[in-house]
């Protein structure tokens, strides 16, 4: 299979499970200057460890059908930004809206149910179960998580199980792991763990996914996968909040940009507006001239 | 000495419910339950009491299920603010309260004194000698019952969550888990298993007291679910016989070296149980069998 070149049947083969009624239909363009609040909205949002601000008052808005990056320079607050959207950790002021819905008080397991996940810097794979395991694990409303259902409806749980498991080869034949599905996550390499996140986070059906340096530790020739595939989701409608160090990935992804430094917003725009503005230069791109 | 393998039988029966209840809590989701013993007391005197006031055995039994489990949620609760580690001394601190009670709290449960005289259950239908022998029968049958229950749960997504649970509580939350829930049950499920061996305790011997529920139950339970394999339930019931062996059979010590004093002997024995359970993490660090996975249906298309 060609990996850089979707059929229509392959793109489906990532929505094997249906997008939950809660979740909008991904709005024409037309319709996106109506009232529809944001896909995401932060506001006023602050984080302070100690003495230490890392995150000084964001506000930032992402509409729907946009795959966006976050970049500035090491210490910016990207991580920690990231951390107190996907309610990891809790904001010190501000709130976020998804879908105008305010989720900052929401516990962090709701979020998945909103169409919200995100992938970790560090991979965090769940080592001791297998790839195929780590996958199935992720997949929203399942019978045989409640014991009566383990109990009481074994036949349903069968399955859903087996549906998840085409669900799950679908999506680890497109990024090659298919042939580790019986693998302990923990034995995956740097760059597999990365696509097993990304992977895992897929099998929710998920509306935005952040993904906190998607291409770190990923082989240049899996790196290429990694676009296509997020490229491929974003025509069928996850949008994508992508925190990046690999500026050519953000370059080839990203529709529009936000820039942070200083546990700030510095600007935004896209890709060519942003590294064409002197700020940037000389919080970001300064320090590599 | 038919007898004597009898009561091995039964006490290696009770040792791998005990041993099922830690692979749930602990080999499962990752939750240390240092007061494994408080637990087990909690379940043997629920069902002395009620069968010293009249209750039916098995609805005893029952109730010391049910009690166990609801405490071992309500403990399990109690951690909700605290970073995992601490359910460790929680439950510590919980089994040295629980046999302070059981010590103090006479007038309902005899103090140091113990309750004697248990019923034990079903007595009028198989009285005589062979009710030993009908009890570890019961005793095999249950622990085969339990088994076959915590496999389908070990098997089923629930299982899967658990293991997550374990394994990073964060991912498993932005996955859409319930980690709070998940613990809580996982621990109440233990509990559950724990009280019902602490009715068969109670009703084996006939007769319970505080000394009883002290912390070698708690160590005698993780070295069976070492040894077995964390995670593994076929693993655990080799582990606790392979426990038990060590435990009884080094007690003949004394018989085959007769130039030790008694005293001598009873060391020696807590070496060779240390130096057998050295040796089998030495050559088997992961158990003697592993934790269950999935695994996948390899087709014919699957190895591009």
């Amino acid at each position: 299979m060609s990996s850089s070149n979707y059929s229509q049947a392959d793109r489906f083969a990532f929505r094997t499970t249906p997008v939950p009624e809660s979740f909008p239909a991904r709005p024409n363009r037309s319709a996106e200057t109506t009232a529809q609040p944001p896909l995401l909205q932060v506001e006023g949002l602050r984080k302070v460890y100690g003495g230490l601000e890392a995150v000084a008052g964001v506000d930032l808005s992402l509409p729907f059908g946009r795959i966006t990056g976050l970049i500035g320079p090491n210490g910016a607050g990207k991580t920690t930004l990231l951390n107190v959207i996907s309610n990891v950790e809790r904001p010190t002021a501000g709130r976020v809206l998804l879908q105008g819905e305010d989720i900052s008080a929401l516990p962090q397991y709701r979020l998945a149910e909103r169409g919200m996940v995100r992938t970790f810097q560090i991979s965090r794979e769940l080592g001791q179960l297998t790839v195929l395991e780590n996958l199935l694990l992720a997949r929203p409303r399942q019978t045989g998580e409640k014991l009566i259902g383990v109990f009481g409806r074994a036949g349903r749980v069968r399955r859903e199980e087996e549906a998840g498991i085409e669900a799950a080869r679908a999506v680890l034949l497109k990024v090659n792991l298919w042939r580790l599905a019986d693998a302990p996550a923990a034995a995956l390499s740097g760059g597999q763990k990365k696509l097993l996140e990304l992977s895992r986070a897929l099998m929710l059906s998920p509306r935005l996914v952040l993904l906190d340096e998607p291409a770190a530790g990923v082989a240049p020739a899996m790196e290429q996968v990694l676009i296509d595939t997020i490229r491929g989701l974003a025509t069928e409608g996850v949008d994508f909040l992508i925190v990046e160090h690999d500026l050519d990935v953000v370059a080839s992804l990203c529709s529009h940009v936000f820039v942070m430094a200083g546990g700030r917003i510095l600007t935004q725009g896209t890709f060519a507006q942003i590294s064409g503005d002197s700020r940037v230069v000389e919080a970001y791109l300064g320090l590599k001239a | 000495m038919t007898g004597y393998f009898v009561a091995i039988l039964t006490f290696v029966s009770l040792a791998v419910l005990l041993g099922f209840a830690l692979n749930i809590q602990w080999g499962q989701a990752g939750m240390i339950n240092f007061g494994l013993a408080g637990f087990y007391g909690v379940g043997a005197y629920t069902a002395a009491i009620l069968s010293k006031q009249g209750v039916d055995g098995v609805s005893a039994t029952v109730a010391a299920i049910v009690t166990t489990a609801a405490i071992s949620a309500l403990v399990s609760l109690a951690t909700i603010k605290l970073r995992e580690d601490y359910l460790a001394i929680t439950t510590l601190a919980f089994s040295e309260s629980v046999r302070l009670v059981l010590m103090n709290e006479t007038w309902l449960t005899g103090g140091t004194n113990g309750i004697r005289d248990i019923p034990r259950p079903f007595v009028d239908l198989v009285g005589g000698e062979r009710y030993e022998l009908f009890f570890l029968a019961a005793c095999i049958v249950l622990v085969a019952a339990v088994y076959f229950l915590l496999d389908s749960v070990i098997r089923s997504p629930f299982g899967r969550a658990l293991r997550a649970v374990r394994e990073d509580d964060v991912v498993a939350a932005t996955l859409g888990k319930d980690v709070l829930a998940l613990r809580v049950k996982a621990f109440a499920i233990g509990g559950a298993v724990i009280g019902l061996a602490g009715a068969l305790h109670a009703f084996y011997f006939t007769y319970i007291d505080p000394g009883e529920f002290a912390g070698f139950v708690t160590v005698y339970a993780f070295m069976s679910v070492i040894v077995g394999g964390k995670g593994s339930n076929r693993g655990l019931v080799m582990g606790a016989c392979t426990v038990m062996i060590l435990l009884e059979g080094t007690r003949f010590l004394k018989d085959f070296v007769p130039f030790f004093t008694a005293q001598q002997a009873a060391s020696l024995r807590l070496i060779m149980i240390g130096t057998g359970l050295i040796l089998v993490l030495i050559f088997r660090p992961s158990g003697l069998s592993s934790e269950y996975r999935l695994s996948s249906p390899k087709t014919a298309d699957t190895t591009s």
